[in-house]
């Protein structure tokens, strides 16, 4: 199951990142793909990119909503959060730990071999205030003097960004070096920090700052696809905490909003048909579970 | 025995109501907004200017 979770991250890498006519081109996508959304966190300045990021474009529409309004136009974010909320109802982080390009980077990254170290749980509720804060309010609210406002995440935050746009955009249109500054550095600093912390943990990104894994983890308990948790099958092991890449206790919070439902406990850990998939209340393993319990028990 | 299906009814009901966010956003026009945006390099975005 892990190959195969590779494998679907791999191919929609190169599904959102599907325009490599960038070299000649010089410059990003600009065909009509670009109206659909990215499900995970994948920068639409990257010179590949064939969708658009969910956050980036919320936070465009909101600092520039005043503007909008004055205009005539109502845009209001409403496209955006209705495509983001249905793939959140929909699956929920299954998209963290299936389709996010930057998760598989990080993913990549903790297999260079080093300590391992866990990520503090206090710092997982960091992610929700750069949602609230630097996606939504400070978009909104904090303006210049023309009413309009600055993408916070991505400006001063996004190490996804930097890595896929705003290194290779500079390497792709020299002129742009000279408009580096500040900004610019502490966002390399930010990557910097981020790559050298995914070596020693894993997914701290995901787990601590990802504004769009935070949406997500709001679904998890109410998605249309989820992992469901049969307690009568489970003897305690503890075997799910061992694999789990996001440090949650499956049988105690199988609802997790950390849940990236990357399956490795459902595949690589519990032996008791403990933990299942289900859709919408159908459960996918129904069958197969009295018979691998039956079996565990008397071998 | 399979048990039997009952159906949860939460994520339709999520469902239902972002596809009528989505729907009111392309009523709005929204998506040519979000085109335009997505066709221009955001420096801003990336740490740049």
């Amino acid at each position: 199951m892990e190959a195969v979770r590779k494998m679907v991250q791999t191919l929609w890498v190169f599904l959102v990142n599907g325009f490599w006519g960038f070299p000649l081109t010089r410059n990003i996508y600009q065909g009509p793909l670009k109206v659909i959304c990215s499900p995970g966190l994948n920068c639409y300045s990257c010179p590949a990119s064939t969708t658009y990021c969910p956050l980036g474009s919320l936070q465009q529409l909101l600092l520039g909503i005043r503007f909008s309004l004055e205009t005539g136009n109502y845009y209001l974010g409403t496209f955006v959060v209705g495509s983001m909320g249905l793939l959140g109802a929909a699956f929920g982080r299954f998209i963290c730990g299936w389709v996010c390009p930057f998760g598989l980077v990080q993913e990549l990254l903790h297999k260079i071999p080093s300590v391992k170290l866990p990520v503090p749980k206090i710092l997982t509720w960091l992610k929700y205030g750069f949602l609230a804060l630097f996606v939504v309010i400070f978009p909104l609210v904090l303006v210049d003097e023309f009413g309009l406002g600055a993408p916070w995440f991505c400006k001063y935050v996004c190490p996804a960004g930097t890595l896929e746009a705003g290194i290779p955009m500079v390497l792709l249109q020299p002129d742009l070096k000279q408009t580096i500054g500040w900004i610019y550095w502490n966002k390399i600093g930010i990557l910097a920090l981020f790559v050298i912390w995914s070596i020693v943990s894993s997914r701290p990104f995901c787990r601590t700052t990802c504004p769009l894994g935070a949406f997500y983890g709001l679904f998890n308990r109410h998605r249309l696809i989820r992992l469901q948790f049969n307690a009568e099958n489970c003897t305690q092991c503890k075997a799910c905490h061992r694999v789990c890449p996001m440090g949650i206790h499956f049988n105690e919070t199988p609802h997790s909003p950390e849940c990236i439902s990357c399956l490795r406990c459902m595949t690589q850990a519990c032996n008791f048909g403990a933990i299942s998939v289900e859709v919408a209340g159908y459960s996918l393993l129904d069958d197969a579970l009295p018979a691998k319990k039956k079996t565990v028990e008397n071998p | 025995m399979r048990k039997k299906f009952s159906p949860r009814k939460g994520p339709f009901a999520l469902l239902a109501l972002f596809l009528l966010l989505f729907l009111a956003g392309i009523a709005l026009g929204e998506p040519t907004r979000v085109l335009e945006q997505a066709w221009s390099i955001c420096l801003s975005c990336i740490g740049i200017g």
